[in-house]
């Protein structure tokens, strides 16, 4: 890269704003995922005339730009993998306006997704949309992940939370999309944008709605001792038209692995547990929990234990969204992925799951929106060890495979990013994939915001990571 | 038969079978958009066809405006060009219908009708309580962007459609999103159809989520001497921890539209007697549950609209409900039907902003002298019909008057607004989208992806697109 970059963006942001000494980028090169990137300098905006500044200075010297908020992404959606300025948006992190009366909030995109439910609470309202890394996740890479979590089974993955956009353009323009009154008159600018992973623009404010927290909310813990028991519940729960606010499950062994490092109250010697939540009015919570509870019975739960206080149920959702963190304690990497399937296909699938990690010799764990059959299989390795490597990624493969063979999805909230990217074939047609393409050229007409994500790459394209073609069921099938 | 018309069906024949294409001028009035007639219809049955169809469109430089039922092709600009009417009615299955995961794939020219029938076997439901249902496709609601009172539970369609098949300008057949309910691959371009006039593609299949039909239901009814109490209400219940399925509020002129003869003939159920008041400002809300929420509901309800001085109130259930709610539905075809030149305007505000809104907009009309009515969804949406008595220049003067500073205080008030139906001869007078929008050249971006050559609906969208 052009050393003039540096100096420019020194220029634009001042010398503590601009990272790019190899120690100092080391940190840059990482996200939640597996893969690495490092970028050739970070440059940390304050304005959105900072944002604009860094866009004209990446135009004038074609280097690639990504966005970043705080790097939690499981796909490599933050990473620099064409190298350029990484843009983390840490020092854009402030809550603009609470209009509580209106439940709206106008934040910018660096403001942590948790504090904005913290910053409303007061008023009774939160943010709905609550993925596992809400604590450190911001709310920029919220709108472009387009995350969920385990409570978008009932309010709504982020896309359904968010009204209006400011963004910057590659060229440099600063756009306004959608409005903070519904029904903007015209394409509905804001749906395309949410979840286009940085690949069309840089968010630079977000008007989100804020949702009236629920008068009651009980939290059950159902606990059986098969895993078949437990997915039929699901299965059951759902046809029945039961909605809760929240239905995810653990397998038993990731839950020995969470109470090791938790100490959440799940039961070790259990094949599975349902972490069901009820909420809304008093009277239709005591209904709503009544039948959730007479379900899971049916389907031979061991137990069925309500959480007794706002400690308790605490203590529970902490198990629950630091799983992932507990798993971190087991192996050196992980790979966590993020299929989707039919809700009526939970059963076979799991066991599917189980029979694949048994033939490539990897224990997976499941931790999943079992209500939303949003999977998040996980599999243990050392990536240290290349032939390992490999074998992860056979096997996660195999099991994305499945999902689709089973008309599902290869990513329900992470996104494509450049971990997917080679997977995208197998659920879109070329002619899908050029027209997508053409959508991200008319924005994005240099290819120099986020290159190398979602679509498939062909080689010499700056690629990182060489990977072994998929073994995908679908293709086999 | 004119030569063009002769030549573009004679085309068409042969990509669906001469059965499927008419050509015959008196049978096309049923297609004319804004009065201009195709040369041709076509109906086919698969997206293989209608690639066909577009392809030869393309080639051609000849037009194309996709239909279902035909009810809502007012809304909009009238098309610049318009050779082919592309009816979808042939393109009417379920393809796929899964109740245990509540999920559901159907062709765009399916009646929206037929499909509650089929939805009802298992007790679900699409919350698409929309005008004309009784007539109306599933593309022809999606395409035109119409929304229903059960938005204010369920959201509207982009936040239950779950993805999409279409046929774009160049004749590429594509999808976007799946058929599960939760899904991040690639980008959503299903949502950049909806109310897009279908001028970006021909929506051939749609894949929701499904809805389990709540147990029992009730309306609660008040009814306030001014627009700022019945707003007032409104507000106290937003603000209370009650999920209302629907919400709305009436002008006092609603009254007599909904007892009269087209609401009588659009929905035959008659309306329970004095429960809209003809001289006040009604609140309706309609909300479910089990027995004990119910009676929460009308204690928290009643308690509230004492407090927010109603006037009198009424809790409605079984077939009351229906009957009101038809009305509600059908707010627009029988407002379109009580006047020569009924002018409707959609005006979106924050929702703590309706009662200057519409205090604003019925000053406008009542300063031009014209009649009005409003319907004003709880979530900040209202339907303001100004009701001429007669279709002449003047009352369009009055009408553009009115309209243009409607669409001012809509700005001013942090939303806007946009004139959905009026008289096709109006429209050049009225500034049917509305504003001029910042993001317009960020539409004709995504318009030159997708229809580069302007095959479909041309200058129908904001802007002329």
């Amino acid at each position: 890269m052009d050393p003039r970059v540096v100096s420019e963006l020194k220029k634009l942001l001042g010398a503590e704003a601009v990272l790019h000494r190899p120690e100092e980028l080391l940190l840059y090169e990482y996200d939640g995922s597996v893969e690495i990137a490092r970028p050739n300098c970070v440059a940390f905006p304050r304005t959105t005339s900072d944002v604009v500044g860094i866009v004209q200075i990446a135009n004038r010297y074609q280097v690639p730009v990504v966005g970043r908020g705080a790097g939690t992404g499981l796909s490599g959606g933050a990473l620099a993998r064409q190298g350029g300025i990484l843009v983390p948006f840490s020092r854009m992190n402030r809550i603009l306006e609470v209009d509580a009366e209106n439940q709206r909030a106008t934040v910018q995109p660096g403001v942590v997704n948790a504090d904005v439910s913290v910053a409303v609470a007061h008023l009774g309202l939160h943010f709905a949309p609550d993925p596992s890394s809400q604590r450190a996740s911001t709310i920029g890479g919220n709108v472009s992940e387009n995350s969920g979590g385990p409570h978008t089974l009932a309010y709504g993955v982020t896309t359904n939370h968010v009204l209006s956009l400011e963004v910057v353009l590659p060229t440099g323009e600063v756009v306004r999309l959608g409005s903070p009154a519904l029904d903007s008159p015209g394409y509905d600018l804001p749906g395309l944008f949410v979840g286009s992973e940085g690949t069309l623009a840089l968010v630079t404010e977000v008007t989100v709605k804020l949702t009236r927290l629920p008068e009651a909310v009980k939290t059950l813990l159902a606990i059986f001792d098969t895993v078949d028991d437990a997915t039929e519940t699901v299965v059951d729960i759902t046809a029945r038209g039961i909605t809760p606010a929240a239905c995810e499950m653990l397998d038993g062994w990731t839950i020995r692995a969470v109470e090791a490092y938790v100490h959440a109250g799940f039961p070790v010697d259990c094949a599975a547990v349902l972490l069901l939540e009820v909420d809304g009015l008093r009277q239709a919570v005591e209904q709503h929990a009544e039948d959730v509870a007479d379900v899971c019975r049916l389907h031979h739960a061991r137990e069925v234990r309500v959480a007794r206080d706002e400690h308790e149920r605490a203590l529970l959702w902490k198990g629950r969204k630091n799983a992932f963190g507990a798993v971190g304690r087991l192996s050196p990497t992980y790979y966590v992925q993020d299929g989707v399937i039919p809700r009526t296909k939970l059963p076979d699938t799991l066991r599917r799951i189980n029979e694949i990690g048994t033939k490539y010799g990897f224990e997976i764990g499941n931790i999943f929106h079992a209500g939303d059959g949003n999977l998040h299989p996980i599999i243990l390795f050392d990536a240290r060890e290349e032939e390992q490597f490999r074998r992860a990624v056979v096997t996660a493969d195999e099991i994305i495979g499945f999902c689709i063979e089973m008309g599902g999805s290869i990513t329900g909230e992470h996104g494509v990013g450049m971990e997917k990217d080679r997977l995208m074939p197998l659920l879109f047609s070329e002619d899908e994939l050029n027209l997508m393409r053409r959508v991200r050229d008319a924005f994005n007409p240099a290819g120099l915001l986020n290159p190398g994500k979602i679509f498939p790459t062909t080689k010499g394209c700056g690629e990182i990571h060489v990977r072994p073609l998929p073994v995908a069921g679908a293709s086999r099938a | 038969m004119s030569t063009a018309g002769a030549t573009v069906g004679s085309r068409l024949a042969d990509i669906v079978g001469p059965q499927h294409v008419i050509t015959d001028p008196a049978r096309l009035a049923a297609f004319a958009v804004d009065n201009e007639k195709p040369s041709a219809a076509v109906s086919p049955q698969s997206s293989a066809e209608i690639v066909e169809v577009v392809k030869f469109a393309a080639k051609d430089q000849l037009a194309i405006v996709a239909t279902g039922a035909r009810t809502k092709l007012g809304i909009g600009l009238p098309p610049r060009q318009y050779d082919i009417a592309l009816d979808m009615t042939r393109l009417d299955r379920v393809v796929a219908y899964d109740p245990g995961d509540l999920t559901l794939s159907v062709e765009a020219g399916i009646p929206l009708r037929k499909l509650g029938g089929i939805l009802a076997e298992h007790r679900q439901f699409l919350p698409l309580g929309v005008p004309y249902l009784s007539q109306t496709t599933i593309g022809g609601t999606i395409a035109s962007g119409v929304d229903s009172p059960l938005r204010q539970m369920y959201g509207t369609a982009r936040d239950y459609l779950l993805g999409m098949e279409f046929v774009t300008g160049e004749g590429v057949a594509a999808k976007s999103g799946g058929r599960v309910v939760k899904n991040v691959t690639g980008y959503d371009i299903h949502k950049l159809m909806i109310g897009a006039l279908g001028t970006l593609g021909i929506i051939t299949r749609i894949n929701f989520k499904t809805f389990p039909t709540p147990s029992a239901s009730r309306a609660f009814v008040a009814t306030f001497q001014t627009v700022e109490r019945a707003c007032g209400m409104r507000n106290r219940v937003a603000q209370s921890p009650l999920a209302p399925m629907t919400m709305e509020l009436f002008s006092p002129g609603v009254a007599g539209l909904f007892a009269g003869k087209a609401a009588a003939q659009i929905e035959p159920n008659s309306m329970p007697e004095n429960v809209i008041s003809g001289t006040r400002w009604t609140f309706t809300m309609g909300f479910s549950g089990n027995e004990n929420t119910l009676k929460r509901y009308e204690t928290d309800l009643h308690k509230m609209a004492e407090e927010c001085g109603a006037v009198d109130l009424v809790v409605l259930s079984g077939s009351q409900i229906a009957a009101a709610f038809a009305r509600k539905r059908e707010f627009v075809p029988i407002a379109l039907s009580s006047s020569p030149a009924a002018t409707i305007l959609k005006m979106s505000v924050l929702p703590m902003r309706m009662a200057e809104a519409l205090a604003t907009a019925a000053r406008a009309a009542e300063a031009n002298r014209l009649p009005w009515v409003a319907m004003a969804r709880g979530v900040g949406v209202i339907y303001f019909a100004v009701l001429p008595t007669e279709r002449n220049e003047e009352a369009k003067q009055q009408a553009a008057h009115a309209s243009n500073q409607i669409l001012a205080a809509c700005a001013a008030l942090g939303g806007q607004a946009s004139i959905p139906w009026c008289p096709t001869e109006w429209k050049s007078a009225l500034k049917v989208w509305g504003l001029e929008r910042a993001d317009f050249v960020q539409m004709q971006k995504l318009k030159n992806v997708f229809d580069p050559r302007g095959v479909l609906s041309p200058g129908r969208f904001a802007g002329g697109i």
